[in-house]
């Protein structure tokens, strides 16, 4: 497994979790954190991301898809945030129109990008993590 | 070994026609470079992922076309899914016939929605024919490097 750049210092220390439905997104971007050396976890949708909170998971950065079965992006980061949660939360999502950005935005997220990430974007978001 | 330099060579060739006939953009590119020695079989692993899961939003859009009268909405986020996926592939022509469709969906265009969604699944048969053949002919020819120089 690779280190990652020396940039981002010892990103081995560096925990983030995937939230998403479409298992190809899961893969994607589960290789993509892998090239860059992270440990990551898996939810399917945002019940099992905040579960995972619950349980007393440590993680530094997620990546939120907006639209899940059960409970989705918007629901599950608002939720997060009530719990206190201050972990990056990354709004990944394929809605285009600025007005479903901007509310998915203030459901309390970080930053938002358009669905798939590439692997210099997630590069500059692990930058600056303190972990 | 000559034999193998003349598959990598059609490979090359085969890779190269998929974009200049428009059926893979440089999303696949994105595939492709993260394939290395630790996961050499990467790029075809997310391609039968894909082919196996939206197999299911194929299905549901097949029968919520069948219904009367067609319920819009419910088509538009089975597509919107599907065309995320596809768009995560680098799946040009499946992904233009899936935003086509979205517009006849918000539209309210049933006959317009049907036709096109023919058209997507005969795309999206002949990309999987035309994957096929070339995850076979890689795996003929060997490791190779990819887009990115990395074998």
């Amino acid at each position: 497994m690779s280190g990652g750049s020396s940039s981002l210092g010892n990103v081995s220390r560096i925990s983030a979790l995937i939230v998403d439905d479409d298992p190809v997104i899961r893969k994607l971007h589960s290789a993509m954190l892998k090239s860059l050396g992270i440990q990551f976890q898996l939810a399917v949708n945002g019940k099992e991301a905040v579960d995972l909170y619950r349980s007393g998971a440590n993680i530094h950065i997620v990546f939120m898809d907006m639209e899940m079965p059960v409970m989705n992006g918007m629901e599950a980061t608002k939720e997060l945030r009530a719990m206190g949660v201050s972990s990056i939360i990354v709004g990944v999502s394929s809605r285009c129109s600025d007005e479903e950005r901007e509310e998915f935005i203030s459901a309390g997220l970080d930053h938002c990008y358009a669905k798939p990430l590439t692997v210099a974007k997630i590069k500059s978001l692990l930058e600056g993590i303190k972990y | 070994m000559e034999g193998n330099q003349q598959l990598r060579r059609q490979l090359a060739a085969m890779r190269q026609s998929l974009f200049d006939q428009g059926y893979l953009d440089e999303q696949f590119i994105q595939l492709e470079e993260l394939q290395d020695d630790a996961n050499p079989s990467f790029v075809e692993e997310v391609v039968t992922l894909y082919y196996r899961d939206s197999a299911r939003l194929i299905t549901s859009i097949d029968q919520a076309l069948e219904k009367s009268p067609l319920d819009f909405n419910k088509l538009d986020g089975h597509m919107h899914q599907f065309k995320g996926s596809s768009s995560s592939i680098g799946a040009k022509k499946v992904k233009a016939e899936s935003t086509q469709f979205r517009e006849y969906c918000k539209a309210g265009n049933g006959e317009g929605s049907r036709r096109t969604f023919q058209q997507l699944k005969k795309e999206y048969a002949t990309l999987k024919k035309k994957l096929e053949a070339y995850f076979q002919l890689a795996r003929q020819a060997g490791p190779m490097e990819t887009a990115s120089g990395r074998k």
